[in-house]
Formats: structure tokens, C-alpha cells, sequence
């Protein structure tokens, strides 16, 4: 097994306002009658279950290399947030910090109004245990850049392996579910093909739906259609597109496509070396960026 | 020649105990390859201790001298084995700590990537070793597994020195009794040399099986489809 080595920083104090709701500051809601909290509405469109995230002064470093320096950031329930920026800047690790592939070394996540990097105990916040982890990942779902679809394998199975094993479904369900997803996804012709039998494309699409078939609320994309043949690029783009337009997840998508972060994104960040260094709608960011270096990295992209 | 070959009861005999030590050794040899190989890839430093020192030990132990303690020495301190258990024990343990580091090895060659799509999909750690990396780890396994099982069926001849009446040891008295030397050993050659071959083939047809299974050689169906896309990829 792997490993995940934990971080050894001392336990973080939780914080003195837990985030019940991680709407925008536009929107803070008041307190209903009995004492709780509104849920925030996402921007466009009401998102009843999906969390919000929030990256609270969170540190990430390999060895002496600190990728992300206290960031603070926040998605809002529901909310399409597309991460841009140069090689390096840290997106990837900000996706895979909310996979919990990697561990946060200062700072807390938060994915609804519950810890994702720590848990409670004892009124103080400790580095997340396996069964905590294990609880947070079931809202969590991520596509890769090179679809690690399972070669041992077929495609039908790729897709209920984990809806019986880890969400207890029967097999009869699970194979409904993923006849389902094969067909939204266009592929239900391939449910007994083995992986290495389709193409990049095809693969990725496999991906999607077995990603969904864990019935996620958040999803992560990270440049998933960088790995394709120009061809098939748009296939997978269309896919995600539907969903999006279709489903009321939130989305955290890193993509170098920008006519495609545009359709589907709310919000734009732009990162730098693991800070953000601008941030609005897509239509702002790519059309009247107010920062040079977004200015430099869009004019790179645009180039290539 | 023809007194060698008359004494063929005996020269069954003898093939079908080495036949027998060979299945039960690799039966026993997986258990510790497994256990140990699966534990050289924990996280933890203590558990992969626990590898080192049974891999270092085994593997720098000789089969013979190991055997010979648990037939002759053990008993001594009130440990008591049948030839045939000590022959299978210290078989056993030595090649499976050869097996041990194949394991290790393949199950650390399977990409990272297939370990941290099951942790996406929230798998179990358990699960996440059972269902991904571990049966795609077989198909690194089986050539390596192969080439030890049959030096483990060749390394079945040490057993004739704690009297187990195996090929070997029958072919000494055939030969004693016959005076036939050449010939006695030329047969017992040619013997060994086919279970050599018949274990091969067994393993081959595995590997097939796993590569199918992995979709590294497409079936038929899958090859009729593909050829019309052109080469096929091995
Ligand atoms: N496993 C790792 N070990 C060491 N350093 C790493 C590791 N993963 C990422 N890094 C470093 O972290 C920094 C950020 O990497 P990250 O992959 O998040 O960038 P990115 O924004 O996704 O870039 P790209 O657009 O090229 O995918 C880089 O400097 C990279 O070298
Ligand atoms: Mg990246």
C-alpha cells in the first residue's frame, strides 16, 4: 500500500467561524428560526446538496518546494470554478489536495461546513484519519488527464466495481446505473469491451461515467481532454458541457481550453506560483484580464 | 538401458513424489511470497522490516542445510518432522523468499495512477490492493514465478539426502543395483527435463489467461475488429 506519509505540523485550532455555508460574501445568509443556517444558493443555479469548499491558509510543499503559500480560497455550493495558470502553479495539487491524494501541510480544506484535511476530536482539529477520509471522499469524485481506467478490468465492471464494493449497491443496481451512464455518455455499445479496446476518447468518456456512478457531488477535472487527439477533444467537451448544464455538482476544472472554461465555468481563477492573482466571470477574465501576467498567460495559450 | 527402463515402477515412483514435493513446495512457497512480498510494500518501516528479514534470511540460507536441520538438528530439541514435511518446509521457505521479492517488485511496478483512480472511487486500502493493483501485479508476477518454479522442482533432488525416495533417489538404486550409470542418469535427465517443460507450459497458459484478462492480446473478436484498423498492438 502506498504512502501517504501525515503531516507532522501540530494540530490547527478549528476555526473561530466554521463555515456552515461557503457562500460568497455577497450572499451571507441570515439565521433561520431554529438557530441554523439558510443554505447559500450557488450563483446560478440552486444547488440543493452539492458543498461548497474552502481552502483555508492551506500550505502544500514537496521537500523545500512550497507549492501553495496560505491559500485562501472559496467555491460555493453548486459553483463551476475553472483554475487557470502557468505549468507549475499549483493546480493540479489544489485538485489533488481535495482528492486527498496528497496532504495539506498547514491550513484546513473544507468541503461543506466539515473538515476534509482534519477531523475533529476533542475540540481541537487533527490531520484526517483513513476512516474520516474514507467518509469525505464519498462526496468527492475526480476525471484524470489519462483516464486510469482499471486494465483488468471490462468496461461494465470498471463502472459497478466500486457502486457494490464501496456504496453497497446490488449488482442489478449497479448495472442499471451504469447501462445509464454508458448511454448518456454514448458508449453502450462498449459495455463489455475491455479498456485497452477503445479509443483515448472513448476511455475518457468510460472515465466520466464511472466517476458519476459514485453519484459525487463535487467533481474534478483536471485537463482532461489534454491527453486526446484533437479530434476527440470534442466529444469529451460536449459530454461535460451536458452535465454541467444538466446536474447541480460543483465543479473545480483546471483546462487550457478556454472556449470550453467559458462555457461551463462561473468563475475564473487565475493562478501564479500557487497564489491567485486574478479572479471573475470567464467573459471578464478572457476578455479584459486586468492583470499582466493573466494577460501574458492567456496571449501563451492563445498562441499555441 | 533396457534394465533401467525395466525398473520403471520405480522410476514412476520416484517421478511422482518429485512431481508431488514440486506442487506441494510452490503451494507453500506462495503463502510466505505473499505475505512477506505484500508487506516490502507497506508504508510502514516496521512491517517492511519484517520482509527484509525474512527474505534476507531464506534466501541466504541453503535449502540443503536448512532441510538437514529440520530433519536432523530439530528433533534433537523435541521438533519432529517427516522427511517429507522438512523436504516441503525448507523448500518451501526458500523459494518463497525468492517469490517474496517478486511480489514486492510488482506490486511496486503497478503505475501509480491505478492505485489513486481506486482512491477516487473511495475504495478501501484492502480493496484498493484485492481488486486493482494486486491483479494487475500477477501479470508482472507469473514470468518470474515460473522460472523459480522450476528451480524449485529441480532443487526436489536434495530431498534423496534425507532418504525421500524421489527420482533421484531411486535412480542411485536402480543405478546400484543395475550398474548402469550412463544410462540411469540419461534417463533421469530426460525426466526432469519434461516436468521442466510440462510446468512451463502450465505457467504460459496462465500468463495467456492474464494478459487476456488485462487486454494486453485481444481474442479473437477483438483481433478480427482491430485488424481492420490495421496493426494490432502487442
Ligand atoms: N509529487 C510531487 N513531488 C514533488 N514535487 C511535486 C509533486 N507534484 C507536484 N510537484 C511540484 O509542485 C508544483 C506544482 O505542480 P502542479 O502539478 O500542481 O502544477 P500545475 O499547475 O498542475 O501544472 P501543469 O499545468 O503543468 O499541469 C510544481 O513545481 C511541481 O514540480
Ligand atoms: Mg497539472
Amino acid at each position: 500500500m502506498p504512502p501517504i506519509d501525515p503531516p507532522v505540523d501540530p494540530p490547527v485550532d478549528p476555526p473561530a467561524d466554521p463555515p456552515a455555508d461557503l457562500a460568497p460574501s455577497a450572499s451571507v445568509p441570515e439565521e433561520s428560526p431554529e438557530g441554523r443556517r439558510l443554505p447559500a444558493p450557488g450563483p446560478a443555479r440552486p444547488a440543493d446538496g452539492a458543498p461548497g469548499i474552502r481552502f483555508e491558509k492551506v500550505v502544500k510543499r514537496f521537500g523545500r518546494n512550497v507549492v501553495l503559500r496560505e491559500l485562501d480560497f472559496t467555491v460555493a455550493p453548486g459553483e463551476r470554478v475553472t483554475l487557470i495558470g502557468p505549468s507549475g502553479s499549483g493546480k493540479t495539487t489544489i485538485l489533488r489536495l481535495l482528492m486527498t491524494l496528497e496532504r495539506v501541510d498547514g491550513g484546513v480544506i473544507w468541503v461543506g461546513d466539515r473538515p476534509l484535511s482534519h477531523m475533529p476530536r476533542g475540540g481541537r482539529l487533527v490531520p484526517a484519519g483513513e476512516r474520516h477520509l474514507h467518509e469525505m471522499r464519498k462526496q468527492i469524485g475526480m476525471v484524470f488527464q489519462q483516464f486510469n481506467l482499471f486494465p483488468n478490468m471490462n468496461v461494465l465492471r470498471n463502472l459497478t466495481e466500486a457502486p457494490v464494493r464501496v456504496l453497497g449497491l446490488s449488482r442489478d443496481e449497479a448495472v442499471e446505473r451504469a447501462r445509464r451512464l454508458l448511454d448518456m455518455v454514448g458508449l453502450a455499445d462498449k459495455i463489455d469491451a475491455h479498456p485497452s479496446q477503445l479509443s483515448g476518447g472513448q476511455q475518457q468518456r468510460v472515465a466520466i461515467a464511472r466517476a458519476l456512478a459514485m453519484e459525487p457531488k463535487v467533481l474534478l477535472l483536471d485537463e482532461v481532454t489534454s491527453a486526446l487527439d484533437p479530434e476527440l477533444v470534442v466529444g469529451v467537451q460536449d459530454l461535460l458541457r451536458d452535465i454541467a448544464r444538466d446536474s447541480d455538482l460543483t465543479m473545480l476544472c483546471v483546462t487550457h481550453e478556454m472556449n470550453f472554461a467559458r462555457d461551463i465555468s462561473d468563475r475564473v481563477l487565475m493562478f501564479d506560483r500557487g497564489r491567485i492573482v486574478e479572479e471573475g466571470p470567464p467573459e471578464r477574465i478572457f476578455e479584459a484580464p486586468a492583470e499582466q501576467r493573466t494577460r501574458d498567460f492567456l496571449h501563451a495559450v492563445l498562441a499555441s | 538401458m533396457s534394465d533401467v527402463l525395466d525398473a520403471y515402477p520405480q522410476l514412476l515412483r520416484g517421478t511422482w513424489t518429485t512431481v508431488q514435493l514440486t506442487v506441494y513446495g510452490a503451494a507453500l512457497a506462495l503463502v510466505p511470497a505473499l505475505v512477506f512480498g505484500l508487506a516490502g510494500t507497506s508504508r510502514h518501516t516496521a512491517v517492511r522490516a519484517l520482509n527484509r528479514v525474512y527474505v534476507e534470511f531464506f534466501r541466504g540460507t541453503a535449502t540443503l542445510v536448512l532441510m538437514y536441520w529440520l530433519f536432523y538438528a530439530l528433533p534433537l530439541v523435541g521438533f519432529r518432522f517427516t522427511p517429507v514435511a522438512a523436504a516441503v518446509l525448507s523448500l518451501g521457505l526458500n523459494v518463497g523468499a525468492y517469490g517474496a521479492e517478486v511480489v514486492r517488485g510488482a506490486v511496486n511496478a503497478v503505475p501509480r495512477a491505478q492505485y489513486e483512480a481506486a482512491v477516487a472511487l473511495n475504495f478501501t486500502p484492502w480493496q484498493r490492493m484485492l481488486r486493482v493493483t494486486l491483479p494487475q501485479a500477477v501479470a508482472l508476477m507469473l514470468p518470474p514465478f515460473g522460472n523459480l518454479l522450476i528451480e524449485l522442482m529441480k532443487g526436489t533432488a536434495l530431498v534423496s539426502l534425507i532418504t525421500i525416495g524421489d527420482l533421484t533417489f531411486n535412480a542411485q538404486r536402480i543405478r546400484a543395483a543395475t550398474g548402469e550409470t550412463a544410462a540411469t542418469f540419461l534417463v533421469i535427465l530426460v525426466v526432469y527435463f519434461a516436468i521442466a517443460q510440462m510446468l512451463q507450459l502450465a505457467v504460459r497458459y496462465a500468463e495467456r489467461r492474464v494478459d487476456r484478462m488485462l487486454g494486453r492480446r485481444p481474442d479473437r473478436r477483438a483481433a478480427a475488429a482491430a485488424s481492420g484498423a490495421g496493426a494490432v498492438k502487442a
